[in-house]
């Protein structure tokens, strides 16, 4: 490997964590403007690995899953951020059409939302624990404890998002590679079980939100048909 | 005697100099950034109100702004977006001189309403809706810069502008703020959004799951029976299984199974 090429990869692996770590305090800290949603974070993982277009396909069946999991208050999810990002560029880096890639990329983005969810638990613990010892502080009306908190708090969420992103990308991407050149499979009936999982969750997930609004169930009906009209015109 | 509806909900007039309300509006971007399980966003709404406290009779530092600091730092839970109401109607409470007690209850008596109709109109209903939306363009064959537009120009189009009404009206009515809660895109833009957002769900499905797999018309029509079958199976199920977590089995399953097969 030339000098050049391990600049590039050292330089791509900085962008890629720098990203995670971004995306990763977008989920819940700062700014909460979904840019972390996999649709997002995926796409621009893409385009910072040279293929935006796989960061976009990655992207949108990974969104489908996603639909499942909604930042409901204090409930426990999976972190899409980071773990977009790695999907993303890890579909990205491989070749056009490869059979198997978009289902390890995807796969090593579930892996790492979960891992994420739980790190996203842990951080809002050590928040707790750094709130609980500073309580007198805060019940004598201290500004800086007030501000000192909350930087402290998305400090260490955009470090969380950060580390994951980097060990994500180090542990998954040679496992994505070697699966990739052991695929004996079709290319297509690889893609077509991913999407199809992922619609699935996603068909379930919109039941999940919709159904107990009167009258969505015939709008989602009504959409089914208008999607399969438009799908058998093309 | 009546009295007029306008004159009941709304607070003697008051001005919030721009920059105090620019940097409640930034920091309400941060709201969540000490989240925890203890006080939850409590620090938060401290951090939002803390530049309005400023204008309190002594200043930073002055006993009114530390005992006004120290009762807004206390439990709060309420959706992100919604809490901007419940930070402009703080910083007015505290600015307009009511009684601590009284402002402790209303902050307690916001929690509840904030978090729910935060959680229909915005996680159930508007998230779902410009992702979908955002798939529907991906779907029709829509490239990255578009698809990414559509889905974070509408999103955040609505985000934004709800935390700054909410930051407005909640300073405006200050402890009179509940009306504002009655407002109809509150009350009704939940079921509205949830419908639209159903008719993408029935679009998008189809269209992305096609231009995933690629040309094909039989594998796509075959895939879109198996995905009917397992979304009947998942909502029978009703919530006893994470959707996310059997795509990750199913598909390191599938994984072990089509490498498993080169060996």
């Amino acid at each position: 490997m030339s000098w050049l090429s391990l600049v590039g990869d050292l330089s791509d692996l900085f962008m890629l964590t720098l990203l995670g770590a971004v995306l990763g305090l977008d989920v819940v800290s700062f700014p909460q403007a979904q840019i972390s949603r996999p649709l997002a974070a995926a796409t621009i993982a893409g385009f910072l690995t040279g293929n935006v277009a796989g960061g976009l396909l990655v992207g949108a069946a990974l969104e489908l899953i996603a639909l499942e999991t909604l930042p409901f208050g204090a409930s426990r999810y999976p972190e899409w951020g980071s773990a977009a990002v790695v999907g993303g560029a890890l579909f990205a880096e491989q070749a056009e059409g490869a059979a198997g890639a978009l289902t390890t990329a995807v796969l090593a983005a579930l892996a790492t939302a979960w891992v994420g969810g739980w790190s996203m638990v842990e951080l809002r613990k050590l928040n707790a624990r750094w709130a609980r010892v500073r309580l007198d502080r805060l019940a004598r009306g201290s500004q800086r404890t007030v501000i000192g908190l909350q930087v402290a708090g998305m400090t260490a969420d955009l470090a969380r998002g950060g580390a994951l992103t980097l060990l994500a990308l180090l542990v998954m991407r040679p496992v994505v590679r070697a699966s990739v050149g052991l695929w004996a499979g079709d290319a297509r009936l690889a893609r077509a079980v991913v999407v199809g999982v992922a619609a699935t969750v996603a068909a379930g997930a919109a039941w999940k939100i919709f159904h107990a609004i009167p009258g969505a169930r015939w709008f989602f009906a009504g959409g089914i048909v208008a999607g399969l009209a438009l799908l058998a015109l093309r | 005697m009546s009295v007029p509806l306008a004159a009941a909900v709304e607070a003697p007039e008051r001005e919030l100099p721009l920059r105090v309300r620019l940097s409640m509006y930034l920091r309400l971007l941060a709201i969540q950034g000490s989240w925890n399980y203890e006080i939850l966003l409590g620090n938060g709404v401290g951090f939002c109100v803390e530049p309005a406290l400023r204008l309190l009779p002594g200043g930073v530092g002055g006993p009114a702004y530390r005992a006004a600091l120290a009762r807004q730092c206390q439990y709060f839970n309420a959706h992100p977006y919604l809490a901007a109401v419940a930070v402009g109607a703080l910083a007015r409470a505290e600015l307009d001189g009511e009684p601590p007690a009284r402002i402790e209850r209303f902050r307690t008596a916001l929690c509840g309403p904030l978090g729910s109709v935060g959680d229909r109109l915005i996680w159930a209903g508007w998230l779902p809706f410009c992702s979908l939306l955002a798939l529907v363009v991906f779907g029709f064959g829509g490239n990255a810069p578009l698809v990414l537009l559509t889905f974070l120009g509408a999103y955040n189009a609505g985000h934004l502008a709800l935390r700054a009404w909410g930051l407005s009206v909640g300073w405006e009515r200050g402890i009179r703020v509940a009306q504002a809660l009655g407002n109809p895109v509150l009350r009704h833009g939940p079921d509205y959004i949830g419908r639209a957002a159903a008719l993408m769900a029935g679009i998008a499905l189809p269209l992305a799951l096609y231009r995933i797999i690629g040309e094909g018309r039989a594998l796509t029509g075959g895939v879109l029976v198996a995905v009917g079958a397992g979304a009947v199976l998942l909502a029978r199920l009703h919530g006893r299984v994470e959707g996310w977590r059997l795509a990750l089995g199913v598909l390191a399953a599938f994984v072990l199974y089509s490498v498993g097969l080169h060996g």
